[in-house]
């Protein structure tokens, strides 16, 4: 029987135009504040909009704060898809269509108690969630959001100041390494709770993870052929200058990412370690509130730069055919080519979650097999023909590429039917099942 | 005495922004760690610190042996990731070379091919480098490491 108190406060909260006025309430003080005080720090601010050293960071902070509320979001759309595929509502009971969740669950989280078990290395096991947490939020650094944006009140001969971070001369090798580095917040986060859940969980995600890196590392090397360059604003302005996206040159070696992509952030249908039914929680079952959560933010996170950086790469980043380019560095178009980029990156998630709740878990055996005999070779082969084509001057051929990604697919579709070996099932060099004995 | 600070004047790279993220995100973690410990409750118990193994009593420690495929994966992803990051050089300079649309590099593409390291020269060696990777892999391969029986 709930509380008629609670009934009422949970019915008020449910009411759109109620969580409306609320959020304006709480939001036009703060505005008017802002608005009313802007002639004393008004030229402050649009001093540091317009330096070339403070807009970087100031707007690397603020996705920094955009990508933590997402992983939020990202928890509640995944819910609520999850409810979709599954025929049912996802949650709806706190707030309208359910909108107040994030806040309700992070709430929970932070005030659910924190146990740290007797057996524990109590140093590795508070660390684990920072290694976690911490390389999937730096990761985002480089990734070249909007170009470059000349606000109206700089001088006519001040430099254009770019969105992007950090624009390193290793590029999208950084992402690589510091996505590289999850890993050890898995691993440690096993070995340190003393639990055999957690350890067969830490050590099959570790084994799959350092697999799954090769066959990303291959296609990231096929595209670097085409590109010349590692530096990612520097790919998104030659798909922006030909309007030609690396997708349409590598496709298979953007399916080679994708495929990694989702091993490397341990999801469905890679998520062996955390496999319920065989692990209960996977590595962290031994974590509970906030800590707990830090892996999922770290999960989310990965997943949120992950996406960007395949639409950077593969999907011409901000660029859509009859936008504003990078020529045009008006505000407008800056904030044109932020929403393209984002609506790509939120497509992407949105193909994250589908999959999720689509496709079935492998058994381990298979994704060893899809890494090492499958995606490995493929990578390997489609290098080697990228370098010929590269050799004879025809990289940007989009025939030529084409017909190398059909010849590797063919090839390695009658590898598969030639090889009469079943993907699903039983091995067949183990021996047979007596079927009486279960 | 009037002391020299200016060797400690700051300078902007291209890393700082990296660093002040990673500041910051190091500073998130902390404060997440420290602020979950101190709202929540607190109510310990020989049952509630114990190892969660679906109720059973744990048998024996958790760090005793396990399967040496691990192992065996670990080894072989060091030597590819390696060679895999040996490529990447390789992937960057041969288009280089390769290339005639690249003007910038031309006269040293030009000069790589008059010393002898032409393209098809850089195409073969890169392409030995990959049938190396490959053979390893084929061995690996027929000595059953990816065989999880």
């Amino acid at each position: 029987m709930m509380d008629p108190t609670v009934a009422r406060i949970e019915r008020l909260l449910r009411n759109p135009l109620v969580l409306v006025t609320a959020a304006a309430a709480l939001t036009a003080p703060v505005v008017l504040l802002a608005w009313l005080l802007w002639p004393w720090y008004g030229g402050f601010v649009q001093g540091l909009l317009a330096d070339a050293f403070w807009f970087p960071l100031l707007f690397m902070l603020f996705v920094l704060v955009m990508i933590l509320n997402a992983t939020a979001l990202c928890i509640l759309a995944e819910r609520k898809i999850a409810g979709f595929t599954q025929d049912r509502r996802g949650p709806n009971r706190v707030g309208f269509w359910g909108l107040l969740q994030p806040l309700a669950d992070g709430l929970k989280f932070l005030f659910k108690e924190d146990i740290i078990p007797a057996n524990v290395d109590r140093a590795l096991f508070l660390l684990a969630p920072c290694l976690a947490l911490v390389p999937a939020l730096i990761g985002f650094a480089i990734i070249p959001w909007a170009g470059e944006v000349r606000w109206p009140w700089m001088p006519a001969d001040a430099p254009a100041v770019s969105t992007q971070a950090a624009s390193l001369d290793v590029g999208f090798l950084y992402l690589l390494a510091v996505g590289s580095l999850g890993v050890y917040g898995v691993v440690l986060a096993g070995y340190a709770s003393n639990n055999k859940y957690s350890f067969y969980g830490g050590i099959r995600a570790t084994a799959q993870m350092i697999s799954y890196e090769l066959p990303m590392g291959l296609a990231l090397l096929c595209l670097l052929m085409t590109a010349g360059s590692l530096r990612p604003e520097e790919i998104v302005a030659q798909q922006a200058d030909s309007g030609l996206w690396y997708v349409f040159l590598h496709p298979l070696a953007f399916l080679l990412l994708l495929t990694s992509s989702f091993a490397e952030t341990n999801r469905a249908p890679f998520d062996l370690a955390e496999a319920e039914q065989e692990l209960v929680g996977g590595f962290h079952t031994e974590y509970s509130s906030m800590k707990f959560a830090m892996f999922f933010l770290a999960e989310y996170a990965h997943m949120i730069t992950g996406s960007a950086l395949m639409v950077a790469l593969f999907f011409g980043g901000w660029h859509f055919w009859g936008l504003p380019g990078a020529a045009d560095t008006s505000w407008v178009a800056m904030l044109l080519r932020l929403a393209v980029f984002v609506g790509k990156v939120v497509l992407f998630i949105g193909l994250f979650m589908m999959i999720r709740w689509t496709i079935p878990r492998f058994r381990f055996d298979q994704l060893m097999r899809i890494a090492w005999l499958g995606m490995l070779p493929a990578g390997v082969v489609l290098l080697a023909g990228t370098a010929v084509l590269t050799a004879f001057g025809l990289e940007r051929n989009v025939w030529a590429c084409l017909a190398l990604n059909v010849a590797v697919l063919a090839g390695m579709l009658v590898y598969v039917g030639r090889s009469r070996r079943p993907v699903t099932g039983r091995q067949p060099d183990l021996p047979a099942v007596s079927v009486g004995a279960v | 005495m009037e002391r020299d600070w200016s060797h400690l004047t700051f300078a902007a790279t291209e890393f700082t922004n990296v660093a002040v993220l990673l500041a910051v995100s190091i500073g998130i973690a902390a404060a997440i760690l420290v602020l979950t410990h101190l709202l929540g409750p607190r109510h310990r118990g020989p049952v509630k610190e114990g190892t969660y193994e679906s109720g059973m009593e744990p048998i024996g420690d958790t760090r005793r042996r396990f399967n040496v495929r691990f192992y065996l994966v670990a080894v072989l992803f060091l030597l590819c990731d390696v060679e895999l990051v040996f490529l990447y050089p390789w992937a960057l300079l041969f288009p280089r070379a390769a290339g005639g649309a690249d003007a910038a590099h031309a006269a040293w593409a030009q000069g790589l091919a008059d010393a002898g390291y032409g393209p098809l020269y850089l195409l073969g060696a890169g392409g030995a480098f990959l049938v190396l990777l490959l053979l390893g892999l084929v061995y690996e391969w027929r000595r059953g490491v990816f065989r999880w029986t």
